[in-house]
């Protein structure tokens, strides 16, 4: 497609056109109107004068007989820019008057009649045209009065010309705007599609530009940007999942396969090789744990997930996950108590949300005990202002400020806990949750131990009442 | 128990069948959707397990054209597709379990006798093992007559296992049926849960009722 063809074909182009068209109609409509009306007034000016003049001439006949008619009739028709006069007697004979020929039968007529006609004074010239009127005097005489048409022409000449002059100009601006706008627009889709192409092409970073008028095509140039920052976010969570998979679940297969190996070179008896198999179930089993956990935080993250959502209570799931470990807790010396005594309204998954509290609590048993005798793990979970707050807090170690950022990553396992059994991706999925429901997970400083706090929006504005929760 | 496979994966179908016939099971085997559901619309079986994911008919399309029909066999849906809302779909589409690959045997196993199970008891109003009673409408519980102080959770907990009394029940069976979380909360919880349970029930008795199944799960069960 050649530059002027693609040009041609633009929407903006052919809008031009068809606003051109409307504008050149409705101009030619006005012009029409104006001259029609024009041409109206002029007659009527015209059929005014000849009444005037023949209402005179008539009562001059009346007074004075013919003479006085020939008379005033030639006087009258020797002054420059007169009327047309031709009295004659009834056999049509002409005795006096500044008309030279006229179109035949206009004499046997009577009312307006518009004729050629030739001047006395210039009987070779062009014809002209003349608005006239017939007038019967008593005696068989007639009299004609005419006004010549010649202004009433060059007005409509005039108008015609004006009318013509104004649609050129009409469509070559509109034409030339036409193609300014269009080019002016179609450079900037040019430059939207030839970025376009590039991020096909694999260039992610890429961005459409934009002119900074805030006209629909740099909001739309803005919203596809904001389009491309989330594909590329989700392209980069993708490479990184893919590169963990390989990372850490390959580490844990080459495991399995040596065990399988060493078992058929050394085991003797069937005891032996019931512990490899037994081993290797437990193995696989760790492997499956760490592919669901990964294939949720998948989930999470791409937003997948909201479908299950409905409205929940923070603090029964606070109470839910509290009562599922405080055992598990007791068993290791730990106090866990939870503290949620008012609804906490949020709109989202209990299951997903349950098992990021699930996770935290985990982590607090795991590595908050560690200090002693008196440890204590709080669960809370409350309202703060349009936040739903829910909390673990640990009387732990806690995790150094410099590593906090880092531990919410998959995979990430801080030296001191590789000793525990764990994947590494508790807080992922904790976070990846967090961030599904629109919401942020936090690692504070408990002084001392850790604080894990999901903050997540209030579901919707009025809070329901206590006691219509469970 | 006569069971219905519905699995077109043959390794694995095959692996199915003969597991369960080993415990004693008749196993038919399917290897698509319209098999399957010609089978299951002819047989008399006691369950059926269904992949999700089958050549011809779909395993819940499977499902669902029986229910319109009127036939109530307990189904399994056995899916790669393990989320939580997949399941949902699945149970919604008339499935009465759930269980995601990769599964041990174990875990089917034990799903699948508490479907059939469930099929032929009756609800009781008080369940009884040995001399362990447990009254569901008073939410007394007895052993030999002296009353046992449990709290929600621990009755709740022990109801569903002497419902299934004599069957083997996975922990996370237990996780979904007595706390409803269908999560994998990594560290064994449940395991902290039964043996507090256990220690109110059995602790001071000669006889033990509730007894860890290695390798899959919980049974209680008189073992008189």
């Amino acid at each position: 497609m050649t530059a002027l063809g693609k040009l041609l074909r633009t929407t903006a182009f052919k809008l031009t056109l068809v606003y051109l068209t409307v504008f050149a109609l409705f101009a030619a409509f006005l012009l029409a109107y104006f001259a029609w009306n024009t041409r109206r007034l002029i007659t009527e000016q015209i059929t005014q004068t000849v009444d005037a003049e023949i209402t005179g001439l008539a009562e001059q006949y009346r007074q004075g007989g013919i003479r006085r008619l020939v008379f005033v009739v030639d006087a009258r028709s020797r002054r420059p820019g007169s009327s047309l006069y031709l009295v004659t007697t009834r056999a049509g004979e002409g005795l006096a008057g500044n008309v030279g020929s006229l179109a035949t039968g206009i004499l046997e007529t009577s009312g307006w009649t518009e004729t050629a006609y030739r001047r006395l004074d210039d009987p070779d010239g062009a014809e002209h045209h003349a608005l006239v009127r017939v007038f019967q005097l008593p005696a068989g005489f007639r009299l004609l009065v005419g006004r010549d048409l010649e202004e009433r022409e060059r007005l409509h000449d005039i108008v015609l010309a004006a009318g013509r002059w104004s649609l050129a100009i009409v469509i070559v601006l509109g034409v030339a705007g036409g193609f300014f706008v269009t080019r002016r627009v179609l450079k900037r889709v040019d430059a939207m599609t030839e970025t376009t192409r590039k991020i096909m092409d694999g260039d992610l970073a890429g961005r459409l530009p934009i002119a900074g008028t805030g006209d629909e095509l740099d909001r739309l140039a803005s919203n596809l940007n904001a389009m491309l920052e989330r594909i590329e976010a989700l392209m980069r969570g993708l490479k990184e999942v893919s590169d963990n998979i390989a990372h850490d679940l390959k580490t844990p297969l080459t495991r399995l396969r040596n065990r399988c190996e060493e078992a058929l070179r050394v085991a003797e008896d069937e005891s032996q090789y019931r512990a490899a198999l037994e081993s290797t179930i437990e193995e696989s089993e760790a492997l499956i744990r760490t592919f669901n956990a990964l294939l949720m935080i998948a989930r999470a993250e791409s937003g997948q997930a909201r479908d299950g959502m409905a409205e929940i209570d923070a603090a029964e799931i606070a109470r839910g996950v509290g009562e599922l470990y405080e055992p598990l807790a007791d068993d290791k010396g730990i106090h866990l108590k939870v503290e949620a005594p008012t609804a906490a309204p949020l709109h989202g998954n209990r299951e997903l949300i349950s098992q990021a509290l699930a996770n935290l609590v985990d982590n607090a048993i795991k590595y908050g005990g560690i200090n002693g005798a008196d440890a204590e793990i709080i669960v809370t979970a409350r309202g703060e202002g349009d936040r739903i707050l829910l909390a673990v807090a640990d009387s732990g170690s806690g995790i150094p400020a410099a590593d906090r950022g880092r531990v919410v990553e998959r995979f990430v396992r801080l030296e001191q806990s590789r000793s525990q059994p764990g994947s590494g991706l508790g807080l992922s999925l904790a976070s990846a949750v967090a961030r599904l429901h629109g919401g942020e997970l936090k690692l504070e400083d408990n002084y001392p131990g850790l604080k894990t706090v999901i903050s997540l929006p209030r579901a919707g504005s009025v809070p329901r009442p206590p006691e219509a929760l469970g | 128990m006569r069971l219905l496979i519905i699995e077109d994966d043959r390794d694995a179908a095959d692996y199915l069948v003969k597991a369960f016939r080993e415990v004693g099971h008749v196993a038919d085997l399917a290897v698509d959707g319209e098999e399957g559901l010609a089978h299951a619309v002819d047989g008399q079986y006691d369950v059926l397990i269904v992949d999700r994911m089958l050549p011809k008919l779909d395993g819940l399309a499977v499902i669902g054209t029986l229910r319109s029909k009127g036939i109530e066999t307990p189904a399994l849906i056995l899916s790669a597709l393990g989320q939580v809302d997949d399941r949902v779909k699945g149970l919604r589409a008339g499935g009465d379990d759930y269980l995601p690959k990769p599964y041990s045997f174990s875990e089917l196993l034990a799903r699948t006798e508490a479907l059939a199970r469930r099929r032929g008891s009756r609800e009781e109003t008080v369940y009884r093992v040995g001399d362990l009673e447990l009254d569901r409408l008073s939410h007394q519980v007895t052993r030999a007559g002296d009353e046992i102080v449990l709290q929600p959770r621990e009755f709740r907990l022990l109801e569903y296992l002497m419902k299934h009394a004599g069957q083997v029940v996975t922990r996370t069976m237990l996780l979904e049926n007595v706390w409803d979380y269908h999560f994998d909360p990594q560290t064994n919880v449940i395991d902290v849960h039964i043996s507090r349970l256990r220690s109110k029930i059995d602790k001071g008795f000669a006889q033990p009722l509730l007894h860890t199944v290695r390798g899959a799960g919980y049974m209680i069960r008189d073992s008189k």
